[in-house]
């Protein structure tokens, strides 16, 4: 055997290795994928919207407590993260450049995306829940617009670096100042992109059970209390599906499978709109 | 006149509003690492070192040792990188140098939507499907510091391999093809050309997905026990920090145990603090300025 050969036969066998890994992950990612889709689809009733929780061999449950919960605590986490995220990323890209605060804020954001969730929920558990003497629906959406922050700045640091400097010079010199260069001509460059980041921000948001465990912990019951412990999809399903109870498991299922659509949808809304744009 | 001094104002007004935008992500950094470690104090400075040396957890006798949730998460998240790795980077390799056009964009784009799917599902597929496997396997439970371990990996798979392709994707295809010219077979280009290129984002890809193992919560919850004792079988059933403060922080009802709880917390958070911080700093830095 030559040295050709011998090249030819490596490159092969590590082809084949490599294209073997690549099946064994794909079969588990698929696998998951599989099993959701299946016991969802299995599972998905419509009295799942219309009942709230209850207790275990009761035919009335439904997950109405849990959805209704899930959409405030994630729609009050972005109204709160996403104005500051937005604000933070436009100092970032508009007034901070490439200072050393601005790199600073930067990277400690980059660090906070990639923060173990659960310590979020104990941080909250001690700056929130304590005082309060009690969990409540307001720690668990401080504890999701704490996660949502830094995603919301850094997309819109990246996003409003995108709009061409020359933009910016046209409206100063049309007598512009900076606040209205940013607010009438940036953001209006930026808007696909920032909403984008938005989208996928409340999707990573929305996920979240972790953080919630323990500050918006959990009630089987319909509640739009902000200061009550209130119900999420999330928590929703680690409890059900770790309990023995098959048809709280099997709620759990679907309440898995809804979720995960929604987010799958955000994901797949987020990335047209940057098709749309790339293709404009 | 009274029209410019107005826009003055409101520019000023602008820049401090925005300015506070950004310090808040830094006032949040400080004060989490400031509460942590004002609620930790108790348990450090009662426990000190035995804090982290003692393997017993009893909070009924408020017997306290951390050893076994940091081994545990050192453990697992070691065993889930290493069975992660090889995988990743198979999944790379063939969306970039093997598939064929017409898969590259489907498998690419389902693999980044997989990285998208909450962790609590995929805790959910492991505790139902994955644990009977392990327990027809091997017997015992089937929960334990191995099922975890999997499970991260799975969990963390299409990111890692979304990132490292990414990486890879980077190479110019002018370096490639100089290679091919020479008569270099896939794997000579491979070896000598793409990861050459691109390992600091490989290896920065990889820290990155290592933080974030070490505080996921959610899918090791279901499938590893937190039973606070360190096994040579990793079949056993075992804990790790986040899997501990999931379990626990609602359940302690003593100060020293709180203060515990909370002393783990800022180990997690320290542990991935630094990770995340060597993968950016060390390894990320060049591939951000270079792009």
């Amino acid at each position: 055997m030559n040295a050709i050969d011998k090249r030819r036969l490596v490159s092969r066998v590590v082809l084949i290795l490599s294209s073997i890994s690549a099946l064994i992950g794909l079969l588990f990612l698929f696998w998951i994928l599989g099993v959701l889709i299946l016991n969802g689809i299995e599972s998905i009733r419509w009295d799942l919207f219309v009942y709230e929780g209850a207790p275990p061999g009761m035919l009335e449950s439904g997950l109405k407590h849990a959805l209704i919960g899930q959409l405030i605590l994630v729609g009050c986490a972005t109204l709160i993260g996403v104005p500051i995220g937005i604000l933070g990323g436009t100092y970032l890209s508009e007034y901070a450049g490439n200072s050393r605060f601005g790199n600073f804020v930067r990277d400690i954001s980059d660090i906070m995306m990639s923060a173990p969730s659960i310590v979020i929920g104990a941080f909250v558990y001690a700056v929130v829940v304590l005082p309060m003497g009690h969990f409540s629906g307001i720690a668990g959406v401080v504890a999701l617009s704490i996660i949502m922050i830094p995603i919301i700045l850094r997309t819109t640091d990246d996003m409003l670096q995108l709009v061409s400097p020359t933009l910016r010079e046209a409206a100063y010199a049309l007598g512009a100042p900076k606040y209205r260069v940013i607010l009438s001509v940036v953001y209006r460059g930026a808007k696909a992109g920032v909403l984008t980041g938005i989208i996928l921000g409340v999707a990573r948001v929305a996920g979240e059970t972790a953080p919630l465990l323990f500050t918006s912990f959990n009630d089987n019951f319909y509640s739009t209390d902000l200061m009550e412990p209130m119900a999420s999809l999330t928590v929703t399903i680690y409890n059900y599906a770790t309990s023995p109870y098959a048809d709280w498991q099997s709620i759990g299922w679907a309440a898995a499978f809804m979720l995960s659509m929604f987010i799958l949808a955000l994901n797949i809304i987020g990335r047209l709109i940057i098709l749309k744009r790339k293709g404009a | 006149m009274k029209h410019i001094k107005s826009s003055v104002l409101l520019d000023a007004f602008f820049a401090k509003l925005s300015h506070g935008g950004a310090l808040i992500v830094l006032i949040l950094v400080i004060s989490i690492f400031a509460v942590l470690l004002g609620y930790s104090l108790e348990a450090l400075s009662q426990l000190g070192l035995e804090f982290f040396t003692e393997e017993k957890w009893a909070p009924n006798l408020e017997k306290f040792g951390a050893r076994s949730a940091i081994i545990g998460s050192l453990i697992s998240t070691f065993l889930a990188m290493a069975l992660c790795i090889p995988i990743a980077i198979g999944i790379a390799i063939f969306l970039t140098e093997i598939a064929p056009n017409s898969l590259k964009t489907p498998i690419g784009t389902s693999i980044e939507l997989l990285a998208a799917i909450p962790s609590v599902i995929y805790g959910m597929w492991g505790l139902f499907y994955f644990v009977p496997l392990m327990r027809d396997l091997f017997g015992g439970l089937g929960i334990g510091m191995l099922s975890a371990s999997v499970v991260l990996s799975v969990m963390i798979l299409p990111f890692m391999a979304a990132v490292t392709r990414d990486a890879m994707n980077t190479t110019p295809d002018i370096l490639k093809e100089s290679a091919y010219a020479l008569g270099a077979t896939k794997w000579d280009v491979i070896q000598a050309v793409v990861i050459p290129y691109a390992k600091a984002g490989i290896i920065g890809s990889m820290i990155l997905a290592l933080g974030r193992a070490v505080g996921e919560t959610m899918a090791v919850t279901f499938v590893m026990g937190n039973v606070h004792r360190i096994s040579w079988d990793i079949t056993a059933p075992a804990t790790s920090i986040p899997v501990t403060l999931a379990n626990e922080f609602t359940e302690a009802d003593s100060s020293l145990y709180f203060s515990a709880l909370f002393s783990l917390a800022l180990v997690l958070m320290l542990i991935s603090f630094s990770i995340i911080a060597i993968a950016k700093f060390y390894f990320l830095k060049k591939v951000r300025r270079g792009l």
